[in-house]
This record gives C-alpha cells, sequence and structure tokens, in this order.
C-alpha cells in the first residue's frame, strides 16, 4: 500500500506529467514563468488546492448527485482558491499583485477539474489527496523548470539574486531579453516536451500521414 | 466611441487572449486540428464572452462593490471577496441557459455549437475576460465593447492556429516533436507575430 502511495506521488511528475502528456492546466504555465519567486509562489497555490480539493470532493463524493457533480466541484475548488487568494493578499501583496488574475484562474485550470472528475470521484480521501499533490507536483516541475531557464538566461538572476552579471551592471553577461517575453515560454515548453519524450520514446504521438519514397517505375 | 473602439483593437490584436496572456490555451491546443470545428468553438467562446463580461459587470456594481447593496440598506457592506465564486457561478449558469434556448429556438446552432458549449465553462479565456474586466475597473458600455472583442480575438487566434495544423500534418517532424510539441512552437511563432501589432494604437 505504501508502495502504491509513493508510485501515485512520483508517477505524474514525468511518466504522466499533467503538462507535457494531458496537456491540462497550460494557460497557468505560460503566463506566470518569467520570474522564479512567482513561479514558485503559484507551484504552491495549485498544489495546495489540487490537494485539497481532492480530498473534500473526495469525502463528499457518495453524496454528490451525478448531475449537478460539476457544480458542486466547482464551488469547492472556487472557495479553496478565494482562501489561496485571500491569504496572498495578506501575506505577500507584491506577488500576488504580480500574480494578478493568474490565482484566480486556479479555479479553471483543468489539473484541478480534471483530478477531481477522473479521481477523486472514485478513490477514497487519502488517496484523492496524494494524487491531487503529485499531480500539482508534475505541474510545479514543469512550471519551476520554464521559471529557471527564462529567469537564469532572460535576467541572469535566480529568485532575484544575480547569478551572471550583466552587460549593464559593468558584467560580461548579455541577458536575451526575448525570454522574458510571452512568446518564449511556448517555445520552452516545446523543447521540454521534446526533451521528455526523446527520453521517454513511449509518449511519441502517432503521426497522421507517413512519409514513404515511392518507387520509380 | 473613439474610446471603445480603441479599447476593441487593444482587446483583439494587442492583448490578444490567447496568444499575449495564454488563456484558454488547454483548449486552444486540443481543439486546434481542424479549422471547421475551431470556427465552431471560437464563434461560442465570442457568444458567451459577449454576455458573461457585461453581466458579470452587473453584479460587480450592484452586489458585490463596497457600497454597492446601499439600495438595500446596506451601505458599509464589501462582499468583494466573493467575487471568484460569483463570477464562476454566473458563468456555468449562463452556459447551461445559453444551451437551453439555442437547443429551443435555434436547433440548427445548437447543433453546431452544441459539443462546445459544456467545454466553455471550463475555458479560462471566459472566467479570465471577467477577471480582467475587474481588475482594469471598466464601466458597462466598456465591459460590452471588450467582451466582443476579446472573444474576437480569442476566435482569431484559434481559427488561425487550426490553420496552420491542417498544413502542418503532412510535414515531416521529428518523432519526439509529434503533436503536442510542434504545436507549442507554432504557438510561439504565432505569440511573436502578434507581438509586432504592440505598437497600434487608434
Amino acid at each position: 500500500m505504501a508502495h502504491k502511495r509513493r508510485e501515485m506521488l512520483v508517477d505524474p511528475l514525468v511518466d504522466n506529467n499533467p503538462i507535457t502528456l494531458q496537456v491540462l492546466g497550460i494557460c497557468s504555465a505560460l503566463a506566470v514563468t518569467s520570474s522564479l519567486q512567482v513561479a514558485f509562489v503559484m507551484s504552491i497555490a495549485v498544489i495546495f488546492v489540487t490537494g485539497f480539493s481532492s480530498m473534500f470532493i473526495s469525502m463528499i463524493r457518495n453524496q454528490i448527485p451525478g448531475s449537478i457533480r460539476i457544480i458542486v466541484q466547482m464551488v469547492v475548488i472556487a472557495s479553496l482558491v478565494i482562501l489561496v487568494d485571500q491569504l496572498l493578499k495578506a501575506v505577500a501583496f507584491e506577488i500576488s499583485k504580480t500574480l494578478s488574475v493568474v490565482v484566480g484562474l486556479i479555479i479553471t485550470n483543468c489539473i484541478v477539474m480534471g483530478r477531481a472528475e477522473a479521481f477523486a470521484m472514485k478513490n477514497p480521501p487519502i488517496e484523492s489527496f496524494i494524487d491531487g499533490v503529485g499531480n500539482g507536483l508534475g505541474y510545479g516541475l514543469i512550471l519551476m523548470l520554464v521559471g529557471v531557464i527564462r529567469e537564469l538566461f532572460g535576467a541572469g538572476s535566480l529568485f532575484g539574486i544575480t547569478i551572471l552579471e550583466t552587460v549593464n551592471n559593468g558584467g560580461w553577461y548579455v541577458p536575451n531579453g526575448m525570454l522574458l517575453l510571452p512568446p518564449s515560454a511556448f517555445f520552452i515548453i516545446g523543447l521540454i516536451i521534446w526533451a521528455f519524450r526523446t527520453w521517454k520514446p513511449a509518449q511519441v504521438e502517432e503521426r497522421e500521414y507517413k512519409i514513404q519514397s515511392v518507387e520509380a517505375h | 466611441m473613439e474610446e471603445l473602439l480603441s479599447l476593441a483593437v487593444k482587446a483583439i490584436f494587442v492583448e490578444n487572449l490567447a496568444l499575449s496572456f495564454f488563456l484558454g490555451m488547454c483548449t486552444f491546443i486540443a481543439v486546434s486540428k481542424k479549422i471547421s470545428t475551431a470556427i465552431g468553438l471560437g464563434i461560442s467562446v465570442m457568444i458567451v464572452q459577449a454576455i458573461t463580461v457585461p453581466a458579470n459587470n452587473l453584479i460587480l456594481n450592484y452586489l458585490l462593490a463596497p457600497g454597492a447593496l446601499s439600495w438595500a440598506g446596506f451601505s458599509d457592506v464589501d462582499l468583494t471577496f466573493l467575487g471568484l465564486i460569483s463570477y464562476i457561478g454566473v458563468i456555468a449558469a449562463l452556459v447551461q441557459i445559453l444551451e437551453m434556448v439555442l437547443d429551443k429556438y435555434f436547433p440548427p446552432l445548437y447543433n453546431a455549437l452544441g459539443v462546445f458549449l459544456p467545454l466553455i465553462t471550463v475555458n479560462c479565456a471566459i472566467l479570465g475576460g471577467s477577471l480582467f474586466m475587474v481588475e482594469r475597473s471598466y464601466d458597462f458600455a466598456e465591459s460590452v465593447t471588450y467582451g466582443i472583442s476579446s472573444g474576437f480575438g480569442w476566435a482569431l487566434a484559434i481559427t488561425a492556429m487550426a490553420g496552420v495544423r491542417e498544413k502542418l500534418k503532412y510535414s515531416d517532424i521529428p518523432d519526439g516533436l509529434q503533436g503536442l510539441g510542434i504545436t507549442f512552437i507554432t504557438a510561439g511563432l504565432m505569440a511573436m507575430a502578434f507581438m509586432s501589432f504592440s505598437g497600434v494604437k487608434l
């Protein structure tokens, strides 16, 4: 049992990553990664919400009528997100300003809904909690990875601490400004997916059209 | 009037919901394989956005904002913390109502859009539109304009994306990049193209 639980926590990190494989929760993954600190706060928030929403939904899963389950799940998720939002505004106002609407958008983050619908509705609370945290961690992993690349090469720092001294401050590193702009997030996630799939070829998608050489007669 | 026009151009091109704020990405990636389905989804998003943003604007101004309840005798009540849950409730309810109305009065349209409507509740572009409306404190006229034009911008982006992907499936792509990977990179290139609108002002 303990082994199975550990697997549930580790499995979504690479083998079944919500972002690179299940294509869930991409919106915020792209929007908040230009600085590592923001990405870190966002990951924590998502892990918290997926974990607890899965647990609470799983606790009441036998009382929810099937026809209105989406609304019930929505209410549970929205209440947790409000909690996170108010908490951030109280203790880290600056970061909550940079995150702006993204915290609210955790409600429509497909990972949270997806895990509630696919796992928590059928499994007991503790397993659901672990599964939610695992998927939140898988999401956080990609977020941190993208955040590290974008902040290190885009601004020469990590968590706001200078690592590569930029030319403007008298150092040697010429920052790649494009990494701080939105389109770079798409490229980096695309390349991360490429790397993951080269490492685990089982995740490669089928081709719709095969290119074949035609013999000349 | 001019202000509204400039707001519309800004919402469609410069601050495109899909390509510069990355909203509605899940559906943007998942439902952009064919142009016809992409257009169907784009139109549904536009309709829902055009209704929900103004509706949420009214809810904010007459129920939630500090002092908004003064007509009911509670002049110092501030309910803004209930914002998120009310907006998502309004969106879910409106999508449901829209589905029923279309089913009853416009069956051809319902059959064309039917599959996409439930998807829209969890599309972050819709909730994002309402949250931006709150954050930038638009008034009613502005929120109508913003709703329609931001929905149109999203529809434009997903249609263009589907057009690219229809051609892309014939090309020889490295195995690991096949499917999701190349879609992301295409979206990145499109986002760069849309960035060139950033100087446009009316």
